[in-house]
């Protein structure tokens, strides 16, 4: 049996509007204030009022990597979360419902080996003095008290959660709380085998998600202009820069479309400040023809490519990695670009520090590949280390000692194909950014040797940006291994839980089968940071000795296998692939590793 | 002081002979003298189009963009560094057709930049179809049975959408638009110069000769600028949606139509009150704050 102490998976469901978004993220904090670890992920339809939304916190003393799809103690504010998610609880799991509700008044659960909590949440809600939509409160509470967790930290986190709200909201929720809380402890104590032991902790932690890690990776590498165009999943990173753009003197503008967005941006690289935008594929593909632009004319940028699935409209509010190819082909020509893909929140902030540099020393657009899962699952990590980072912004020339009107050549050929800058405004520095092909200062030029020489000299670049990259791959787990899981992106952390659950036997089961034993299958995992330029020596070293290999991606043809395949010659056969909006969980690649 | 040469690059321009873009070029260079401006005190913005060619022309900083998308780069080129003075250049179907909602959207957002608009209701560079401005009836390339749309009213659409500074000039009178882009460059907001340039290789209707019979002057009329009524009545007079006729009779006004004082978009920024976002120093940011806030 694993253990109960100290690992639960809890998750809450109801309609949007009905604070579940709070809920979450309050018995979140109360558990990271016990110095505990945890991992949240939200489902959620598109749309404002109703649908069925879920928040769900795994919670462990140790780190802990992704989510799960086994639940342990599930709470339904409305009917559909019985109807969607009762088959996800493991035996001996929990179920909370709302017996105020009338659809749930008479439920009945015909499994008999998870044990139920009714609770009639918003006559306690409303008692205590507060109104329906306090239900949440109640609920939270009621779950942590079933685990046994001190309601103390409730009592200040709803302070500091509701404390924008006035006095009032505050004492109402805390309230709500209470009373939720004691109609457990009353009516239920001892009747729930799952125990939340809190570790004080002297070290400093961070709750973050993959858009806020992007968002404050770019402010400390000194973001000045960032322009963007709402859209889920991106609109968060907007959103936080916004809110921070007086304190950190940068300008977040709103624009109206994503095509103005992307020229805005390599405009502002142009104008000499660290510039970015964020997006999903439908707004990335208004970009595409801007993208190009920034290569042409060597302005950097940085592109937070935030996916969701598609193509059109898609699945707005889910998760998918279908875009990979697409950052690596859009726009018209050849020219050269930067694809990362960090795998977690401590990833997107390092690796968006990282673009802006890459951007500035080689002139040209960085694309920062992330997506929905990663995006807003949300990740318990120590406070983020800045010391070793460094700015670095790459050549600029000096041009003092020219005639103030003179044409300065901002396009001369170098060993690295990095012309030095000049900031616009310098007297001697005078020269054009052109979309045409052009000469060194930049006036048009439609003769062959230069076409030539200008091509040479872009895509020169990328032969150098390796070194900027010292670990455009990682390999965890053993260096031998029976089998190598390869992938990029946000599986890492699903892929990560899963090798732990294969190292520490015995399996758990998912609900309804056996037990498995993991049989002590040494497995080892390849994660692709740099998708361009491809790591083609680091990744086929790897994967030529690997004994059996299987690609996880989240989309449908493996694009990332046809990548290696085209660069490395490598095919690898043995494939998950997950392409129905949700995330690969790390249950999937248990299994599929035992499968073969 | 600098001199109009200063201003011109090694490459001569390749418009058509007798071509409309000579008297915007030269206007230009003029505006910039008069103000004693030098060329590394300006950004020129440019489109695509025969207009956007003047970028090899004109010795200044420049951008030569996208097709319909220089508004988007100047306006960042602006707000990032706003000591720089920010002259945009486009034709009519770049600013007008595929560029028309970033023309709108920069005139309500009143960045402080200059607009200056080749409009000669063709599109040229790709010789000689249908343009957003194009008369209604009109023959092209690409209505050969004439042009079943009105023509867009930019000056009338200006003034509704927010510009504060609207202008109608004709390339064949320099010396006034000369005056209106120096008006324009020293307004505070977002100005539009609409700019009457005869195609003389495509566009067989709207010819020198037939702008010449019809424009006139407001200024000599005592228009009153700041009177957004009259402005409005004036934008009225020209283009009608009347099928092209040679025979009719239209009266063209030219100059300032409108001109307003509003904030601009960067007076209302406190991060660059100080000093333009270019130079702010960028090492030693501390984020802690913002991951006191997550803990």
């Amino acid at each position: 049996m694993e253990s109960k102490i100290n690992n639960l998976n809890w998750k809450i469901g109801g309609e949007a509007g009905y604070g579940i978004a709070s809920a979450g993220e309050i018995f979140t904090y109360a558990c990271a204030h016990g110095g505990l670890k945890t991992f949240t992920y939200l489902e959620y339809p598109s749309l404002i009022r109703g649908g069925h939304n879920t928040y769900q916190v795994l919670v462990r003393e140790n780190n802990v990597q992704s989510h799960s799809a086994r639940v342990d103690l599930l709470v339904a504010l409305h009917k559909q979360a019985i109807d969607k998610n009762l088959n996800e609880l493991v035996s001996g799991g929990g179920l909370i419902f709302d017996v105020d509700n009338s659809k749930m008044a008479d439920f009945k659960c015909l499994r008999q080996d998870i044990h139920c909590f009714p609770i009639p949440l918003e006559t306690l809600a409303k008692q205590a003095g507060g109104e329906k939509v306090m239900r949440n409160m109640v609920a939270v509470a009621a779950s942590l008290a079933l685990v046994q967790f001190p309601f103390a930290y409730l009592t200040e986190l709803i302070t500091r959660v509701f404390s924008k709200k006035g006095e009032k909201i505050v004492e109402l929720n805390i309230a709500a709380a209470k009373a939720g809380y004691d109609y457990v402890e009353q009516n239920f104590a001892g009747k729930f085998g799952y125990k939340l032991q809190i570790k004080p902790e002297s070290g400093k932690r961070l709750l973050i998600n993959g858009n806020e890690a992007i968002a404050m990776g770019a402010i400390k590498a000194g973001l000045k202009f960032f322009a963007a165009y709402p859209m889920t999943p991106a609109s968060s990173i907007m959103q936080y820069l916004a809110n921070n753009e007086r304190k950190y003197n940068l300008i977040v503008k709103q624009t109206e479309d994503e095509i103005a967005a992307m020229n805005m941006i390599v405009g502002a690289g142009f104008a000499g400040v660290r510039t970015m935008t964020a997006t999903s594929g439908g707004g990335f593909a208004l970009m595409t023809e801007a993208l190009g632009l920034s290569a042409m004319v060597e302005s950097p940028t940085v592109i937070a490519l935030v996916q969701r699935p598609g193509p059109a409209t898609g699945l707005p509010t889910w998760t998918e990695q279908g875009d990979l190819r697409f950052a690596l082909h859009a726009a018209q020509g050849d020219f050269p670009r930067v694809v990362l893909a960090p795998g977690d929140p401590e990833e997107c902030f390092y690796m968006t520090f990282q673009a802006f540099n890459i951007a500035d020393k080689y002139q040209l657009p960085v694309i920062i590949l992330s997506d929905k899962y990663l995006a807003e699952a949300r990740q318990t990590l120590p406070y983020f280390e800045t010391s070793d980072l460094k700015i670095e912004r790459g050549g600029w020339a000096n041009v003092s000692g020219l005639g103030a009107n003179e044409r300065f050549d901002r396009y001369v050929d170098t060993p690295t194909g990095v012309s030095p800058r000049v900031m616009p405004g310098t007297p001697g520095g005078v020269f054009i950014a052109n979309s045409d092909e052009h000469e060194l200062d930049g006036l048009d030029n439609e003769e062959a040797e230069n076409r030539k020489m200008m091509m040479d000299k872009k895509m020169r670049k990328l032969q150098f940006i390796k070194n900027d990259m010292p670990e455009p791959v990682k390999l965890y787990g053993p260096k031998e291994a029976d089998v190598t899981i390869v992938g990029w992106g946000s599986t890492k952390g699903p892929i990560l839980e899963a090798m732990k659950m294969i190292e520490s036997e015995p399996m758990k089961a998912k609900p309804g089968t056996e037990t498995r034993s993991g049989s002590g299958t040494r497995v080892n995992f390849l994660q692709i940071k740099l998708l361009s330029p491809f790591p083609v020596k680091e990744v086929d070293a790897i994967l030529r000795q690997a004994k059996k290999r299987v690609l996880v991606e989240n989309n449908f043809s493996g694009q990332l296998g046809g990548l290696i395949r085209e660069k490395t010659g490598i095919d690898i056969t043995e494939k998950l692939l997950k392409y129905d909006g949700r995330p690969i969980h790390p249950e999937e690649v248990v299994d599929k590793i035992q499968s073969i | 002081m600098s001199t109009t040469k200063d201003f011109e690059t090694k490459q001569f321009p390749t418009w058509c002979p007798g071509c409309g873009d000579f008297g915007i070029w030269t206007a230009l260079k003029n505006a910039f003298v008069a103000q004693g401006l030098e060329p590394h005190q300006i950004v020129t913005v440019f489109g695509i189009g025969c207009s956007g060619n003047m970028a090899s022309f004109l010795n200044t900083y420049g951008f030569h963009g996208l097709h319909g998308r220089s508004i988007p780069a100047a306006t960042a080129i602006k707000l990032a560094n706003n000591k720089l003075q920010v002259v945009t250049v486009g034709g009519d179907g770049d600013g007008y057709g595929i560029g028309l909602g970033h023309t709108i959207h920069a005139m309500r957002r009143n960045v402080d930049m200059t607009y200056v608009v080749h409009d000669n209701q063709i599109y040229g560079l790709t010789k000689g179809q249908a343009s957003p401005t194009s008369e209604k009836g009109v023959t092209t390339k690409s209505t050969p049975f004439g042009l079943i749309e009105t023509p867009l009213d930019p000056i009338a659409m200006a003034i509704s959408v927010g510009a504060t500074y609207v202008a109608r000039g004709f390339a064949g009178n320099t010396k006034q638009l000369t005056e209106l882009i120096v008006g324009a460059m020293k307004h505070k907001g977002f100005a539009l110069v609409d700019v009457l340039q005869p195609c003389v290789t495509f566009n067989h209707h709207n010819t020198f000769h037939w702008f010449y019979d019809r424009v006139y002057e407001l200024e000599k009329e005592g228009h009153n600028p700041k009177d957004k009524q009259a402005a409005w009545t004036r934008a009225m007079e020209w283009p009608t949606p009347l099928k092209i006729d040679e025979s009719r009779v239209d009266k063209i006004p030219t100059g300032l139509f409108y001109v307003e004082d509003r904030a601009t978009y960067e007076d209302e920024l406190p991060q660059i009150a100080e000093k333009p976002l270019v130079e702010h120093p960028l090492d030693n940011i501390d984020i802690t704050p913002l991951m006191e806030t997550l803990s």
